[in-house]
């Protein structure tokens, strides 16, 4: 393990590993470790850990591996070497320190995105390597604070931000409002029994970027969609507990969000341009798939728009990129429907390098960003692969088919003095759409 | 149904309101609601800019609000409707607000007799539950989970008493969360609490809780089961009051457990949504007894009629004899009634309603766009564009249909022989 120490770098303070691992001993690990590689992780550990030849060929497809100038230490080999195998080898006797830092490793320097599996001449997939660190960590109490906390608002209001009942509801209503000042007649219609789709969000605060809501109304009516949003600011369709390894509150989550889509008696969740719902919450429940059909915001506006239930009246006017995000790319291949839908709305697109499955990840979704400000230098310098491939686009305008990608883009944006700025695909159909009842209500 | 013996059960089809008029009236109308007994259809309406009102059968409330929503009639026929005037929330029923008036009023709930109505509430940031418009109890830093108790008299939320900064995952661990029964926190705080169940003779509150960031069980008035497990879900009392029942999560499995010790022997993938037979004899869950395969389990038998999507809306007949339930299966929905799958399918189901004397199953479907009823897996071929949960006379010889057809709102009461 030695040659991979990396470079000195700034030491991270954080409560949740630092507070975390100063309560354990050698023995609580043990038992830990034991019980989780015993248990039903053993067989695929197993096949994983056999199977790697240590061929390194994963190196190359990590941002962080890139981004630190193929500095070894990245190579996502060399996290599965510090962490995993060095557990299996110990056979779990391992320090809290040791801990401290595969915490570290398994949530600040690999966001799970999934495309060094595809560089694996084996297809190991080494996020789900990855993730069973982060839920070993996860029971042992050493997991970064942000995240944790992320995963205590989800427990009690099942999402990600704390959103109380009264506030959810407030929110969508004053959505609602800003939205008929353009279409006097348009409607968000809250816990509509027997709509054909539940549209279902990453709750947001009424203050940050709840706009999106109010968008995507003005197309759902426009189209004439039967559609509805619950009361409940949970289930927030994200599910971020899967990335902390509290897999009781991932399944609790995803479990209210189909039994509000079964309460509401609706046809199909459609999803919020987010990436993360692409999940392994329902088979923890004992679905095989998901038990109400769920459609993606990408796929719901391609069809929209091929079926002609909407239609463009102009072209976005400035030059775009887009970003393939992970999930929605590597996990769905929505990236044919993306660029159907970008080229539909917008004079020039400039494809980014490299693209569609093989995209670059932006150290958001599954990744650093969740872990709070404490690891934004992390974030940032992860993401530079990310800010070089934005920058060689020369467009001002990056669309981020989700939530979590906006935010982490806006932040490399930032830090790396890019001069652009992110939109949602449904930004861009919101203002190219023909909207047929456009009534102003003075 | 609670008050369906006095209600009108003459048989014979009666129109109602021309409910397709509404939308050349206002400039909006929200979805139609019916009360229980079918004699009246209701909405929120547009009445002109940032006013609203509700239009019954056709007639306009009186009062008019700057903004009106989720409109719910009682087990007794009383319409409250969430209305907002000046910033300020209350409640309407039949078009009289509650005196009080809140910074938020949402989740109202009628009791089961229709006598009481419960709501959650927000005053100077602070959360609470008020009871026909009057606080109850203290006040906490969120209110949420309310629940009603079976006799009426008494509510229950799941209250947070301890405030912390976002980000102190210290102090949340320390548990800042409990029951409220009747506004008051039970002795105790937790990490989690959900599920909250009121005993049958509404003295008892049971809970699932979240001891710590790994531990679960079931809390009963605040005393914990002596175990504790991986997971469990929400818990149910029995009918005599003495057993709780409650999914738990054993070694990767679920089984279910009562007053905290394991009663069924048999393990499965997953389980939940238990209920009690009336007769306390028997208990249904739903489960899983294979990975993506989902049926009933009576008693811990699971029947051979398997699902691969998923089972909802479980139902005991009241004679304690035989097991409802709706069931997806690879996209299409039916219905099944002790292990038997009626044989057609649907785009959606809604809960199986049995007659009182347990003989006939009904259910409102729904295909192609159009909602029908279904009676022992025999459509009705009638197609309607709305429509509500069938109610069998107190006799069961009759059903109660509320449709709407061709933008009419209809009223019929017909025998179950010519379904």
């Amino acid at each position: 393990m030695a040659q991979f120490v990396k470079k000195p770098e700034k030491k991270f303070v954080d409560i949740g590993l630092d507070e975390g691992a100063a309560t354990l001993t050698t023995d609580m690990i043990q038992q830990v470790i034991s019980r989780v590689l015993k248990g039903e992780t053993s067989a695929y550990l197993k096949a994983y850990v056999d199977t790697c030849v240590s061929c390194g060929l994963c190196s190359e497809a990590c941002h962080y591996y890139l981004s630190h100038d193929k500095d070894p230490y990245y190579a996502p080999v060399v996290k599965v070497k510090q962490t995993i195998w060095e557990i299996l080898k110990k056979k779990g006797k391992v320090s809290p320190e040791f801990i401290k830092k595969a915490s570290e490793i398994a949530q600040t320097e690999c966001d799970l995105c999934r495309r060094c599996a595809m560089y694996c001449p084996f297809g190991i997939d080494i996020a789900d390597i990855i993730l069973i660190v982060r839920w070993i960590c996860y029971i042992l109490g050493v997991t970064p604070q942000y995240i944790q906390d992320i995963a205590n608002s989800y427990s009690v209001t099942m999402n990600q931000m704390w959103i109380k009942e009264d506030e959810w509801i407030n929110s969508l209503q004053q959505q609602e409002e800003e939205a008929q000042n353009e279409i006097a007649t348009l409607r968000i219609p809250v816990d509509k029994e027997g709509a054909d789709i539940m549209y279902s969000v990453i709750s947001p605060r009424p203050e940050f970027r709840a706009q999106f809501i109010y968008k995507a109304a003005v197309i759902m009516d426009t189209a004439g969609v039967n559609w509805t949003m619950p009361a409940a600011p949970g289930p927030d369709n994200s599910d971020m507990t899967m990335y902390t390894g509290d897999n009781e509150i991932m399944s609790r989550v995803k479990k209210t969000h189909f039994e509000t889509a079964m309460r509401l008696k609706v046809k199909k969740i459609l999803i919020s341009e987010c990436d993360s719902i692409y999940d392994i919450g329902n088979k923890w429940l004992g679905w095989k798939w998901y038990p109400i059909e769920i459609v993606n915001s990408i796929e719901f506006y391609y069809e929209l728009l091929r079926d002609g239930k909407i239609s463009i009246a102009k072209k976005f006017e400035e030059p775009v990129t887009l970003h393939d995000s992970c999930n929605v790319d590597k996990g769905s291949a929505l990236y044919k429907m993306a660029r159907y839908l970008i080229n539909a709305t917008c004079k020039e697109f400039v494809e980014m390098h490299p693209n569609r499955e093989h995209s670059y990840c932006c150290c958001a979704g599954a990744g650093v960003i969740n872990c709070g400000p404490h690891w934004n230098m992390k974030q940032m310098h992860g993401s530079k692969i990310k800010a070089r491939q934005l920058a060689a686009t020369n467009v001002e305008t990056v669309i981020a088919p989700c939530h979590s990608c906006y935010g982490g883009l806006e932040d490399v944006i930032r830090h790396y003095k890019l001069g652009m700025n992110v939109r949602f695909l449904s930004d861009i159909l919101y203002e190219c759409i023909e909207k047929p009842r456009v009534v102003i209500d003075v | 149904m609670l008050y369906s013996n006095s209600w009108n059960w003459e048989i014979g089809t009666r129109l109602v309101a021309n409910t397709g008029n509404w939308k050349t009236k206002f400039e909006w109308v929200g979805e139609p609601k019916v009360s229980p007994d079918g004699e009246k259809i209701a909405a929120v309406v547009k009445i002109g800019k940032s006013e609203f009102s509700v239009c019954v059968n056709g007639e306009i409330w009186l009062n008019h609000f700057d903004r009106i929503w989720h409109a719910k009639f009682g087990p007794d026929g009383r319409l409250a409707v969430l209305v907002s005037q000046k910033g300020k929330w209350t409640v309407a029923v039949d078009g009289n607000t509650w005196k009080n008036r809140f910074d938020y009023v949402w989740n109202t709930m009628f009791s089961p007799n229709g006598e009481n109505i419960a709501a959650t509430i927000r005053q100077d940031r602070q959360y609470g539950v008020v009871v026909n418009g009057e606080l109850l109890g203290n006040m906490f830093y969120d209110t949420n989970n309310l629940t009603i108790s079976p006799d009426s008299k008494r509510t229950a939320a799941v209250v947070q008493t301890v405030a912390f900064r976002k980000g102190d995952i210290f102090k949340f661990q320390e548990g800042c969360y409990t029951a409220a029964p009747d506004g008051k926190a039970w002795d105790r705080n937790f990490v989690n609490v959900w599920g909250l169940a009121f005993s049958p003779n509404s003295k008892n509150l049971a809970a699932e809780v979240r001891t710590s960031l790994y531990d679960y069980t079931v809390a009963v008035d605040g005393a914990l089961w002596q175990d504790t497990f991986s997971c469990v879900w929400a818990p149910v009392f029995s009918p005599d009051n003495k057993a709780v029942a409650a999914p738990v999560r054993v070694a990767d499995k679920w089984t279910l457990a009562e007053n905290g010790k394991q009663i069924w022997d048999r393990k499965f993938f997953q389980l939940w949504g238990q209920i009690y037979s009336p007769d306390g004899s028997k208990l249904a869950a739903i489960v899983a007894p294979k990975f993506g395969k989902w049926t009933i389990a009576v008693n811990e038998h699971p029947w051979i009629t398997t699902f691969s999507d998923l089972i909802t809306d479980v139902v005991f007949s009241p004679d304690g004899n035989s097991v409802a339930a709706a069931g997806r299966d690879k996209g299409l929905w039916t219905i099944v009634v002790d292990d038997q799958s009626w044989k057609d399918t649907y785009d959606m189901t809604w809960q199986p309603v049995f007659s009182p004397d347990s003989r006939n199953v009904a259910a409102r479907v729904e295909k192609n766009g159009y909602y029908t009823i279904v009676i022992n897996g025999k459509t009705w071929k009638h197609y309607c564009e709305a429509l509500w949960n069938p109610v069998f006379s107190p006799n069961g010889n009759k059903v109660l249909i509320r449709a709407i057809e061709n933008g009419k709102y209809y009223r019929r009461v017909l025998p179950i022989t010519k379904i």
